[in-house]
């Protein structure tokens, strides 16, 4: 444990550091996008250096979810259920962040904080999803049928999120398509200037930088715990 | 053509042990007629049009009262002991999936068809959508069946037992009622085929990949 123990505290100060420097780069060095004049607008649209690599981390803690669930189905080993439970619990983490805040920056760009649209209609499902999830898990006994139903969950579950989100596509979207959609599309978008592009590639690397760190931390615990059960089990039949 | 001799087998078991007690059916029945009412006398008080409501007070309704037919469809193998009985028939995990899946689809469908015309004199719509609406139904009914069957199996599991299964089933079926919804509320309009058809097919391929994707895992559900 000592070696994995001190790769944590190395990447806790990597990330501690990256993510001073987004934060500088974000509120103090990034410029005001032109189309934006209103200072509610402005302001709020920092949020984005944050609010995008937020729901990217989310996206991607489910996705290695369902990885570590398929993988525990073939391989039976433990140590992905490990993965799956520890990646899961971070997703949720951040798929509440990503609703909260992003219903703060709704409050002043689209006068209202939440509104059904797809994007936001998904999200809030996926979180019911996944707090069911953590449900389905805490109401099984045996470790391995809670392994199994857990794995079964979480890649329907992940299967299910793109599924939801096309089929409420259909109504016009008024979320802002930043990336790779037409210029200042949605209420609120904005066009990406290269400083703007380099700015939100640090907050990404930084936010994907802290997902890591937070999994090993999380991988810790579990790892520690299955320990415990084992332990518990040797001695109980003793 | 004899797999579907043994599908059809179990859902002639589950028919019969219904049929002799329809407490299911019967509880299934009122629960949806409650649910309408509830939404009658709800919006009475608020909504000017209560026909653009119609399409969403039956949908709850079905999916509420299936609900129930779901929770009870492996609780009741459980307890009667009969579900190692049916994990031991040498037949393919597969097939007692597809066995359980259509009979609950059925016990709904069923139920639903008979409160069908209720629901459409409460809500003052005209008896000729009776038969379109219907086909709605049996293909909303498929796809709430499918992921339903499977999560079915899973709660007798848990503690909590039937409670989870709302819990777990309804934001993962959200593609499908949105669609069955969509369709409902296209016939009820009287729209043309043409304008309703998207949802229709779309209905259509959410039912066939719930389906195939709890049709695979069930046997991960099942083991032991």
């Amino acid at each position: 444990m000592r070696r994995y123990d001190q790769l944590i505290i190395g990447l806790f100060i990597v990330t501690a550091l990256m993510m001073i420097i987004a934060l500088v780069l974000a509120l103090g060095v990034a410029p005001d996008p032109a189309n934006l004049v209103t200072p509610a607008e402005r302001f709020a649209q920092r949020i984005f250096y944050f609010h995008v690599p937020n729901w990217w981390v989310g996206f991607l803690a489910y996705f290695i979810g369902a990885v570590a669930g398929a993988l525990y189905l073939i391989s039976r080993k433990e140590q992905w259920d490990a993965v799956e439970i520890s990646s899961i619990e971070i997703g949720l983490t951040f798929n509440t962040i990503g609703l909260i805040s992003g219903s703060i920056w709704a409050r002043p760009t689209w006068n209202t904080w939440w509104t059904w649209e797809p994007r936001l209609t998904t999200a809030a499902i996926g979180w019911l999803m996944y707090v069911g999830y953590l449900m389905l898990r805490s109401a099984i006994d045996s470790p391995q049928r809670r392994a199994r139903f857990a794995a079964v969950f979480s890649i329907l579950a992940f299967l299910d999120v793109p599924v939801i989100f096309l089929a409420i596509h259909w109504w016009r979207t008024i979320h802002p398509v930043v990336i790779g959609g037409e210029v200042g599309q949605g209420t609120g978008g904005f066009a990406l200037g290269p400083t703007i592009q380099m700015v939100f590639f640090v907050c990404l690397a930084a936010f994907t930088v802290l997902y890591v760190t937070l999994m090993l931390v999380r991988l810790r615990t579990e790892f520690l715990a299955q320990r415990v059960e084992h332990l518990r089990q040797q001695f109980m039949f003793l | 053509m004899h797999h579907l001799h043994k599908v059809l087998a179990i859902v002639a078991k589950d028919l019969a042990a219904e049929l002799r007690t329809r407490e299911m059916l019967s509880a299934m029945f009122v629960f949806a007629l409650v649910v309408i009412l509830i939404f009658n006398f709800a919006f009475e008080l608020r909504a000017e049009d209560q026909q653009t409501l119609a399409p969403g007070v039956l949908w709850v309704a079905i999916t509420f009262s299936g609900m129930l037919g779901l929770s009870r469809s492996f609780i009741r193998e459980q307890d009667r002991g009969s579900l190692e009985g049916l994990l031991l028939t040498p037949v393919d995990r597969g097939v007692i999936f597809l066995g359980k899946m259509l009979g609950n689809a059925l016990f709904i469908t069923v139920v639903d068809l008979i409160v069908l015309p209720v629901f459409v004199v409460l809500f003052n719509l005209s008896g000729a959508l009776i038969p379109q609406l219907a086909l709605a139904i049996v293909l909303g009914t498929l796809g709430l069946s499918g992921v339903g069957t499977l999560f079915s199996a899973m709660a007798i599991h848990t503690r909590a037992r039937e409670i989870l299964l709302p819990v777990l089933l309804f934001p993962l079926i959200v593609p499908v009622i949105i669609s069955a919804v969509k369709l409902s509320a296209g016939i009820i309009d009287n729209l043309p085929f043409a304008e309703i058809q998207q949802w229709f097919s779309l209905l259509l391929v959410f039912d066939i990949v719930f389906a195939v994707l709890s049709f695979i895992f069930f046997d991960y559900v099942v083991e032991e």
